[in-house]
């Protein structure tokens, strides 16, 4: 068993305490602050098409310093799209990790895979650290990999759909099978539904909807913090004695076989 | 006929005076309007049939209380559902619809609400649609921005920290060439980081003219999808061919825009039947086109230049209300626009329901910004404006209204790639 003090994400060349990713959309940005100091988080999302603005209030300005900025390419219909706007983010000095978001149903806001392995492709290759959201398939998710991928973000459940983790097996199947962080994402309504994720051994939980969405942001955030944080410890200790199918004997069944 | 709409202004000559009440008494001097004029292009898409099927379909005395709160009680919002919702039966439900419409607004916007003004450039029209303040018969001043006011507007508006903008024109080919479209939208672009039209309907290779020129939303309001009515409303010019008004938001999403807006213009037919088949036309676009980003609007008949007796009788705020609640439950995640035909109160209320954007610092005349932020002797005369509006806030104002009620005025949330 791991070290607990050893125990850092690591994606690319970053090493991270916290496993828990901050969405920053859809709340005001005062909030962003104390989400990120309540659910100490290190490494935040931004959609790089919110701080294409000249407004005043930047979303830039309020993130705290030390904080690992995480753009997406929320907006990018194809790879095309999502390589410009990864690009992009670069240029405005969001740095190089950058989460692939590539979308072609604007009514449920699913991951095109197909697309994004290849947007994967081309910004693996110009050195951005790239952490695809896509939909959990393993075939997809070995893909990713071999083509330079950081990290896989498959979703739990339809965004903002605070539903959990409806897409259970699939995540397990790629956090059994594959080498990279599996961070899930989407779909994450409450600090248990993140607790049971990370006892399942994902690597991280990203939330936004379900922060945006609560009567207290910063105290949501803080039980987030906490659910994360137990979920992983959980995860490390080695779940005992729960078992999903089947029962387990006390006694070995095959204790008599002596040879 | 509906006389509250008919006016006669002393401008016309006799003979334009004849032929106008001609084409108001006698339907025998009007054209076809289900036949596409020399040049319109045509879909071959069954969209149309599925909504106008489905609205012909709807009768709002077979909804009952039961029905509303079955649908209330449903996760998903089938097409039935929602006519169940946008039903009469629905008015007492008023209520638990807001909450539900409330919940999803936030499940799929968070606390964001966009802001964005209209830029009225022109206001010719060749159209004779009864009730509006920009057709042919009606004594208005005309104007077309050029150039240098156009820029002027522009700058004015971008001072005041906009960056979304709508351009908008009356719908004429002659007047308001596309040519003078694109270039207005191409400035458009070096001032705003988001660029929308409302512009008479244009044929798919004109649409992605456009779009190279840095469109990338377009609205077309069909007034009512009632066709018959509309008939009735829409006397002369392009405009009357119905159908292929329908098609336009199917040709600019063919062109590679982005989003598209649709509405009736509330007030003119029966407004649940309008109501429903604005949202079914979402729905069924949204099926074909999945990609694309869908918008709902829902204006009422106001007033216009030399005619206050026009308005939306018979529906009121709850009515509106009720419809943009049924529109949200229906649709979660369509963005629904309410204008500053609405009183301030109003759209301070709604926003905490169900609408995701509010216009500001609204004028619907043409060139009024500049006017109305530096007045000044000797400047050049504005155009009139298109129909009266109930909320004159500026920019600052709406937004800090938006953020007294907890929420998040956003200017920009939108990338041009």
């Amino acid at each position: 068993m791991q070290n607990r003090a050893e125990d850092k994400l690591l994606i690319g060349s970053r090493a991270f305490n916290s496993r828990f990713i901050l969405g920053s959309g859809k709340y005001s940005l005062e909030l962003i602050k104390a989400a990120v100091e309540r659910a100490g988080a290190e490494i935040i999302t931004l959609a790089v098409r919110r701080t294409n603005t000249q407004e005043q209030a930047n979303i830039l300005d309020y993130i705290p310093e030390g904080v690992v900025l995480l753009p997406n390419t929320s907006g990018a219909r194809n790879a095309d799209e999502a390589v410009r706007i990864a690009r992009l983010a670069r240029e405005l000095g969001c740095g190089d990790f950058v989460k692939i978001e590539i979308m072609r149903d604007s009514k449920y806001l699913l991951p095109d895979n197909q697309e994004t392995l290849r947007a994967t492709e081309i910004l693996a290759g110009e050195g951005f650290v790239v952490l695809p959201y896509m939909h959990p398939d393993l075939n997809v998710a070995r893909d990713l990999q071999n083509a330079g991928a950081a990290a896989v973000m498959p979703l739990a459940a339809p965004i903002g759909s605070n539903k959990g983790l409806a897409a259970r097996e699939f995540i397990q199947i790629l956090i059994d099978e594959i080498d990279l962080p599996v961070i899930v994402d989407a779909g994450i309504g409450r600090p248990s539904q993140a607790c049971e994720a990370m006892e399942m051994g994902a690597a991280a939980v990203m939330v936004n909807t379900a922060l945006a969405t609560a009567g207290n942001l910063p105290l949501m955030a803080a039980a987030f913090r906490q659910a994360v944080c137990a979920g992983r410890q959980a995860y490390l200790s080695g779940l005992g004695r729960v078992l999903s199918r089947g029962a387990a004997a006390s006694d070995p069944l095959t204790g008599f076989l002596h040879d | 006929m509906d006389k509250q709409f008919l006016v006669d202004c002393d401008f016309l000559s006799p003979a334009a005076l004849a032929h106008k009440h001609r084409l108001e008494q006698n339907p025998d001097c009007r054209t076809d309007h289900m036949v596409y004029l020399p040049g319109m292009e045509r879909l071959n898409s069954d969209i149309c049939a599925q909504v106008i099927g489905q609205m012909q379909d709807f009768t709002d005395s077979d909804y009952t209380a039961r029905d509303v709160q079955a649908a209330l009680a449903h996760e998903v919002c089938t097409p039935t559902d929602f006519q169940a919702l946008l039903s009469s039966a629905a008015e007492p439900f008023l209520e638990e619809m807001a909450r539900r419409a409330q919940w999803e607004t936030s499940r799929h916007f968070g606390n964001t609400v966009y802001l964005f003004t209209p830029l009225y450039i022109a206001n010719y029209c060749e159209n004779y649609c009864v009730y509006c303040g920009f057709n042919c018969y009606n004594q208005i001043k005309r104007l077309r921005l050029e150039r240098p006011q156009l820029e002027q507007e522009m700058q004015v508006i971008a001072a005041s920290g906009m960056e979304e903008i709508l351009l908008l024109t009356g719908e004429s080919r002659a007047y308001s060439d596309l040519e003078y479209i694109g270039e207005a939208c191409r400035l458009a672009r070096q001032y705003f980081r988001l660029v929308g039209i409302e512009i008479y309907p244009v044929n798919t290779d004109e649409y992605r003219y456009l779009h190279e020129c840095g469109v990338d939303y377009v609205t077309v309001f069909q007034e009512t999808y009632d066709s018959e009515r509309y008939a009735q409303l829409h006397l002369q010019g392009p405009k009357r061919v119905w159908p292929y008004r329908f098609e336009a938001q199917e040709r600019a999403l063919r062109a590679g825009m982005r989003g598209v807006t649709c509405s009736a213009l509330l007030g003119l037919a029966d407004f649940r039947r309008d109501a429903l088949a604005s949202a079914l036309h979402v729905y069924y676009l949204q099926r074909q086109y999945p990609q694309a980003e869908f918008s709902l609007s829902c204006p009422r008949l106001r007033p216009i230049v030399n005619n206050a007796k026009i308005s939306s009788s018979g529906l009121g705020e709850r009515q509106l209300c009720q419809i943009l609640c049924a529109y949200r439950i229906f649709l979660p995640y369509v963005g629904i626009t309410v204008s500053s035909r609405e009183s301030a109160a109003f759209r301070d209320g709604i926003v905490k329901i169900a609408a995701t954007k509010v216009s500001a610092g609204v004028s619907t005349g043409i060139g009024d910004h500049t006017h109305k932020y530096h007045a000044a002797e000797g400047m050049q005369p504005s155009g009139d404006e298109q129909f009266a509006i109930a909320d004159g806030r500026s920019l600052p104002q709406v937004a800090s209204a938006i953020a007294d009620a907890g929420l998040q005025p956003v200017l920009n949330d939108y990338i041009y790639v």
